[in-house]
């Protein structure tokens, strides 16, 4: 809805989302500054949380990737554009391109790791992508995203975009991240960086959220400290702090319904 | 990690913090990503293990019983094989938890309780390892064991008897078996010895124990036993069966020095041994030496058995000759360790040396012992009335006046009687039954006596006695009055020093004996 204006749309951490009895939001859920992707699930309530909190600024897409419903981890996007699996049904990629704005992008790949969530991590300006990815893959990206690409691991696991969240203003990596990686990430990515927990001390930081330049949402078993140290890496906290409050409880109250 | 042994530059890895997702505190990152406090009070590993338990214990052997029916001796207050029992008792999930320590808190010995603490490892969630202490307190009850209910119940209760019976006059061999069971400690797990006419018995608490005595009798004298059982108490539902069992020992009438009548078909056998024959030592075989031609068979126990014979004179009818004359015939035999000369005598019994001149020619085989003048028993078979059936079977048989058995040392020893010996030997504690007809103390006192003097004059007997040192002896100043001839008595190498613990003397370790 009101898309030009970025400093009115509110501020929000949704803390207590569930798929199916399920905490892990990241896995059901892509969420970038242009678009948000959900899953198709049973029940509606996952759908009407993203509705709620997003339906005005920009569109909340129901879809499947593949047939499956664990669309967060197999497709990569930003605002510029989207990258599908090679899996991806015709279908699915023909409801895609009409649902999404026109200013993406919405392209399918073949990639031999086709599970392009776990591997590629972006915002709007820089991704991090698995080690062994094709450098035709790697041009792609740069292409469609309009990112600069870096290769990278974290904590020695190559599955970057399961274990790291970042948007344009921070990001949230491995707890096990030590201190000298840290300062590397955070010079590439040009954004703070902290090592942290999510849904009560889980490691796979892209699983257990989801996050974009002013919302963040996060499953159910997030604990204070952590929705505290993601509020703060992810700049969400600043301006307007009672309706974060506000939105936080209806939030809150929705997902236990 | 293989990096680094490549050779391959590792930029310093410094770990950093992160926030315990449940209470914020900074800490280094762990599996759980939580702190370890509030890990702790989260996850408890200890959960499903046992904090009571129970232990049952004999106050009677102080044994712990091992369920469902061992009991386990030796196990001290607050040693480490108490500690395995009871850890083996709390039956710890050896899958899911690692006990890391073990130990015992002291706790009053009539509390009737033992308490441990451990530390136990064991996987919380996510794959971190949390270490914590666990508090066990195991309660002590008192049972007697089975072994000590019985033994109370009856402590005279014996299982199987052990007979010995040997059909003579004497107790001779009664008393060298005693020096041997002694000596071999094949008694020791006998309740009770009691002595019964012509012989012993032996009761044990079980039938192995009497088997095993019995083995050790077979292997030291020639016997024959059978062995019974009466039934003394049956259960029914479990068919389990209490019965008494009686090993009817009985051991071969013939004796050391016995003269012995060879039935005829024995004799053939034995190759025309002569049928006359000294037994001139008895284990658990017979050996038999002619005296006329100096040939010697051994018979074991069961040929001896499988054609019984009785002796024809035994040590009793010894009677006592002095030598006149003697002239040696042939030259020295060695047979079974000892030497025999056969050697022509003229000889004459005590009773006649001066009254009458009837004297004897024989030949004997104790040509090597004697000379003029000296002392020898023998058995008188001119005067013997013999109602042998076995001397009757012979044909043709002529039978030698006397027959010279033993150099005897009478005279001299006269002088020492009543002297104290150099060595002693121990007794078996035997139940006596003082009541019954038959004894005579006197005669067995004699007896004893002249069982001691076999010893002093048979090294060969003395083979598997232990002899001590007899500390009372004192040697008095008239034995130093050189004796002519020498009396054989035990040198000194022979004997044990008995072994006294006592705290004033010092630990005298016995000299082993040589033979």
């Amino acid at each position: 809805m009101l898309l030009n204006n970025p400093q009115e749309m509110t501020i929000s951490l949704s803390a207590g989302v569930q798929f199916e009895n399920n905490c892990e939001v990241g896995v059901f859920s892509k969420l970038t500054n242009a678009y948000c992707l959900v899953a198709i699930g049973g029940s509606e309530s996952f759908y009407s949380v993203f509705e709620s909190e997003l339906a005005d600024v920009i569109p909340v897409v129901k879809t499947s990737i593949a047939g499956t419903r664990i669309i967060g981890r197999l497709c990569a996007g930003n605002k510029n554009g989207l990258l599908l699996p090679h899996t991806t049904t015709d279908q699915e990629l023909q409801h895609l391109r009409n649902s999404l704005p026109d200013g993406v992008v919405v392209q399918r790949i073949d990639e031999r790791l086709s599970a392009l969530g776990n591997c590629i991590a972006c915002n709007d300006h820089v991704a991090l992508t698995h080690p062994d990815l094709d450098r035709e893959t790697e041009e792609l990206i740069a292409d469609v995203l309009g990112v600069e690409v870096f290769r990278q691991t974290i904590a020695g696991n190559i599955l970057v975009g399961s274990y790291c969240a970042f948007s344009n203003k921070g990001g949230l990596v491995h707890p096990h991240t030590s201190i000298e990686d840290l300062d590397e990430l955070s010079t590439l990515l040009q954004v703070p960086l902290v090592a942290g927990t999510v849904n009560r001390g889980s490691e796979v930081i892209a699983s257990g959220m989801t996050v974009n330049d002013w919302t963040a949402f996060c499953g159910s078993d997030t604990t204070a400290t952590e929705l505290s140290v993601i509020e703060s890496v992810f700049k969400l906290r600043d301006a307007q702090p009672n309706i974060i409050v506000d939105e936080m409880r209806k939030s809150l109250i929705d997902s236990y319904v | 990690m293989e990096m680094e042994q490549s050779g391959m530059f590792m930029p310093a890895q410094t770990v950093g913090t992160v926030l315990c997702c449940i209470c914020g505190v900074a800490m280094p990152p762990n599996p759980a990503n939580m702190c370890v406090r509030c890990l702790r009070s989260r996850v408890d590993i200890t959960e499903g293990l046992i904090r009571h338990a129970a232990i049952v214990y004999c106050p009677e052997c102080h044994s712990y019983l091992q369920p469902p029916r061992t009991w386990i001796r030796g196990l001290e207050p607050e040693s480490k094989e108490l500690l395995a029992f009871c850890l083996r008792r709390l039956r710890l999930p050896q899958r899911r938890i690692r006990l890391v320590h073990a130990e015992f808190i002291w706790t009053e010995p009539h509390s009737k309780r033992l308490r441990l603490r451990l530390r136990v490892q064991a996987e919380a969630l996510h794959g971190a390892i949390l270490e914590q202490a666990h508090m066990v307190e195991l309660t002590v009850h008192d049972r007697l064991c089975d072994n000590c209910t019985r033994a109370q119940a009856n402590p005279d209760q014996w299982s199987a008897v052990v007979q010995l019976r040997q059909l003579v006059q004497h107790r001779r061999t009664f008393f060298y078996l005693e020096q041997l069971i002694l000596r071999h400690g094949a008694a020791v797990r006998a309740i009770r010895i009691a002595e019964a006419d012509h012989g012993l018995d032996f009761f044990f608490g079980s039938r192995s124990h009497a088997t095993k005595f019995v083995d050790f009798i077979n292997g030291v004298a020639p016997i024959r036993f059978r062995n019974d059982k009466q039934l003394v108490s049956h259960d029914v539902k479990s068919s389990v069966y209490n019965y008494k069992h009686t090993f009817s020992v009985e051991i071969s009438p013939v004796c050391r020095e016995d003269l012995i009548c060879l039935p005829p078909k024995l004799a053939n056998a034995l190759g025309n041994l002569g049928p006359l024959v000294l037994c001139t030592r008895v284990t658990n075989s017979i050996a038999l030496l002619d005296p006329l031609t100096l040939r010697s068979a051994f018979l074991d126990a069961n040929q001896y058995w499988r054609a019984p014979f009785k002796s024809l004179l035994t040590s009793r009818q010894l009677v006592e000759y002095i030598v006149l004359d003697i002239e040696v015939e042939s030259a020295e035999v060695h047979i079974g360790g000892s030497k025999y000369v056969m050697a022509h005598a003229q000889v004459a019994r005590i009773t006649d040396f001066g009254k009458n001149d009837t004297m004897f020619t024989i030949r004997t085989h104790l040509g090597h012992l004697l000379n003029p003048g000296d002392y020898a028993l023998g058995y008188d078979l001119y005067s013997a009335n013999n109602n042998d059936f076995d001397i009757d079977q012979h044909k043709n048989l002529v039978l030698p006046e006397t027959i010279l058995v033993k150099k005897s040392y009478q005279e001299k020893q006269s002088k020492k009687r009543g002297k104290a010996r150099t060595w002693k030997v121990k007794n078996l504690n035997m139940e006596v039954d003082t009541t019954s007809k038959g004894r005579n103390d006197e005669k067995r006192n004699t007896e004893y006596e002249e069982f001691l003097r076999d010893l002093e004059e048979n090294p060969e007997m003395r083979f598997n006695i232990s002899l001590y040192r007899n500390k009372e002896y004192q040697p008095s100043e008239a034995a130093s009055t050189a004796d002519g001839d020498d009396i054989p008595s035990i040198p000194l190498e022979e004997l044990l020093a008995d072994l006294d613990l006592s705290e004033d003397e010092g630990n005298q370790n016995g000299e082993n004996m040589d033979e």
